[in-house]
């Protein structure tokens, strides 16, 4: 059913570090490999390795060029994927009831065997989270690795969604934003979790923590500071000597 | 967003067919036999072969049914039942007309306001997109309405009617060309709301995530054609309103009305064609672009 639910139990999501991604693409390429062989159909790449590949991917790395009025640009890498929002247009949008949010988690996903490839969830999601399989002819988009979090099978440090446990940075995390004491919760509330255009009213639950401001110089002195000044100031002895005598010419 | 063939096709055209199986829903004295059997035949065909183009986008046609289950949410879902009555009651009402010359008037209405109903679906499909803020107007909806009904008129041969509602589509497509190029930044949107670091400095999209082309700039991302956008514009406007109206106001006989006819629809695949090229997702910002 594509209305939205009234709430949902857990609100299971992403916080991502923007401080700390290093923009290695780690995430991009193990998202792909886990998600191409198990969810639905596979992520189809069209020309490979041909001259104009293209492909279907869930998670993509941006990098952006942030210039502050004062001192130096900063450059951020922008990882994004679907933010699993609360009020999701893409699930109201959806003629046939293949996009859905699950009431116990919060975890947005498409039901393929449902959807008619119609494209217009993906017109609606402002964050270009959604791409149409060209091969299969469905829509595609994150599960937040909905059958690896439950996965008794898997040992228990991998029941994460794949970005999460690959990105060697420590970026990603993953946890439940209906608890205030969960670590994704805490970490937003520390750092000043941001939304997404906020503005289109989407309510992401996904949360992007931003970077930290860069170190200046300005009115810092380092304690070691002054015992790194030049001893002397004058020469002495014979280059005082020498300084003095070449004055004069 | 792509100007695909398949949606341009199915808005022009079923929007025509739609205007003119209005106008003979609410006729008090249709005209029956041949000439009645013609005009429905046309209605139809516009209506049913739009109707049949907009599935040709879709990855897996063979499941459309389904998009009959999501009325109570989906602008998509209420369009397909809209335009599924529309030509039901539409149907049933020209068969006892047409061919047994029974005319069942409420049943003219009822087919008339489903297909209001259906143009207004449509446009809605288009119109509740806030990532599309060239559409989130209500002169969206008004756009659709008036075209349709402007043109149906048309068909229809009502030449009165036709002249005063083709001059008020052309007043409302001006309108909507023209103050929706405000609407974009209007709308507060832009890089710094996407990536939520707006308030640090001037963000500058710096390294796309991959180098070659995906499905999201392929449908999000059009921008062939942008720069002869203002005279493509001037052209639809000609097409679609200025050269009908002259050849309406001369008191035509069949064949300037067939021009006319001609003229206009031509105008209104241009107008399409821009409604698509022309309208800028917010996504593109990601990618530094509009
Ligand atoms: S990010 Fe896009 S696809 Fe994901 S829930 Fe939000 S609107 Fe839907
Ligand atoms: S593409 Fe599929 S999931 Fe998306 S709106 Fe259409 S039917 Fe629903």
């Amino acid at each position: 059913m594509t209305s939205l639910p009234e709430q949902t139990d857990r609100k299971l999501g992403l916080v991502i570090d923007l401080d700390t991604c290093v923009g290695c693409h780690a995430c991009v390429i193990s998202c792909k490999g886990w998600n191409t062989e198990n969810y639905g159909a596979p992520l189809s790449d069209q020309d490979p390795y041909g001259a104009d590949p293209v492909g279907t991917f869930l998670n993509r790395v941006h990098s952006y060029e942030v210039q502050p009025d004062q001192g130096p640009a900063q450059l951020v890498h922008f990882p994004k994927s679907c933010l699993h929002c609360d009020d999701a247009p893409c699930v109201t949008v959806c003629p046939t009831g293949a996009s859905y949010k699950r009431v116990e988690d919060g975890i947005v996903l498409v039901n393929e065997d449902n959807c008619i490839g119609c494209g217009l969830c993906a017109w609606s999601c402002p964050y270009g989270a959604r791409e149409m399989d060209a091969a299969e002819g469905v829509m595609k988009k994150c599960t937040l690795c909905v059958d690896r979090i439950y996965n008794e099978n898997l040992p228990e440090e991998d029941r994460e969604p794949s970005c999460v446990r690959t990105c060697p940075a420590g970026a990603r995390h993953f946890g439940d934003f209906s608890d205030p004491e969960s670590n994704v919760s805490k970490l937003s509330a520390e750092r000043g979790g941001m939304d997404l255009m906020p503005e289109l009213g989407t309510k992401p639950v996904n949360k992007y923590l931003p970077p930290r401001p860069k170190d200046s110089w300005q009115g810092e002195v380092d304690v070691l500071a002054p015992w790194l000044e030049p001893v002397a100031q004058e020469p002495q002895g014979f280059f005082g000597w020498l300084d003095k005598a070449l004055e004069k010419f | 967003m792509h100007p695909a063939p398949s949606v341009i096709i199915f808005t022009t055209f079923s929007g025509l067919g739609l205007g003119l199986l209005f106008w003979l829903g609410i006729s008090p004295d249709p005209h029956g036999g041949w000439v009645g059997f013609t005009f429905f035949f046309i209605a139809f065909a516009l209506a049913c072969g739009g109707l049949a183009a907009s599935t040709f986008h879709l990855g897996h046609p063979e499941r459309a049914l389904k998009a009959f289950t999501q009325w109570r949410s989906s602008w998509l879902s209420r369009e397909a039942w809209s335009a599924a009555g529309a030509l039901a009651v539409m149907g049933l009402y020209a068969f006892f007309w047409v061919l047994l010359g029974i005319h069942i008037a409420p049943l003219g209405w009822l087919g008339a306001l489903l297909c209001l109903a259906t143009v207004g679906t449509t446009s809605m499909i288009y119109t509740q997109l806030k990532t599309v803020p060239r559409w989130n107007h209500w002169s969206t909806p008004a756009l659709f309405f008036a075209l349709s009904l402007g043109g149906g008129a048309l068909l229809a041969g009502y030449i009165n009617t036709a002249v005063f509602l083709i001059a008020l589509s052309g007043a409302v497509q001006a309108y909507w060309f023209w103050q929706g190029d405000q609407r974009f930044s209007d709308s507060g949107t832009d890089l710094g709301t996407a990536t939520g670091l707006g308030s640090r400095g001037k963000v500058r999209a710096f390294e796309p995530p991959h180098t070659g082309t995906n499905y999201l700039l392929n449908e999000f991302v059009y921008v062939v054609g942008r720069k002869h956008g203002d005279k493509l514009r001037l052209i639809s406007l000609a097409l679609s309103t200025v050269l009908p109206l002259l050849l309406l106001l001369t008191n035509p006989g069949h064949l300037l009305a067939v021009i006319a006819v001609i003229s206009h629809v031509t105008g209104v695949v241009v107008s399409r064609w821009l409604f698509f090229a022309q309208a800028e997702h917010v996504v593109g910002l990601y990618y530094g672009k509009r």
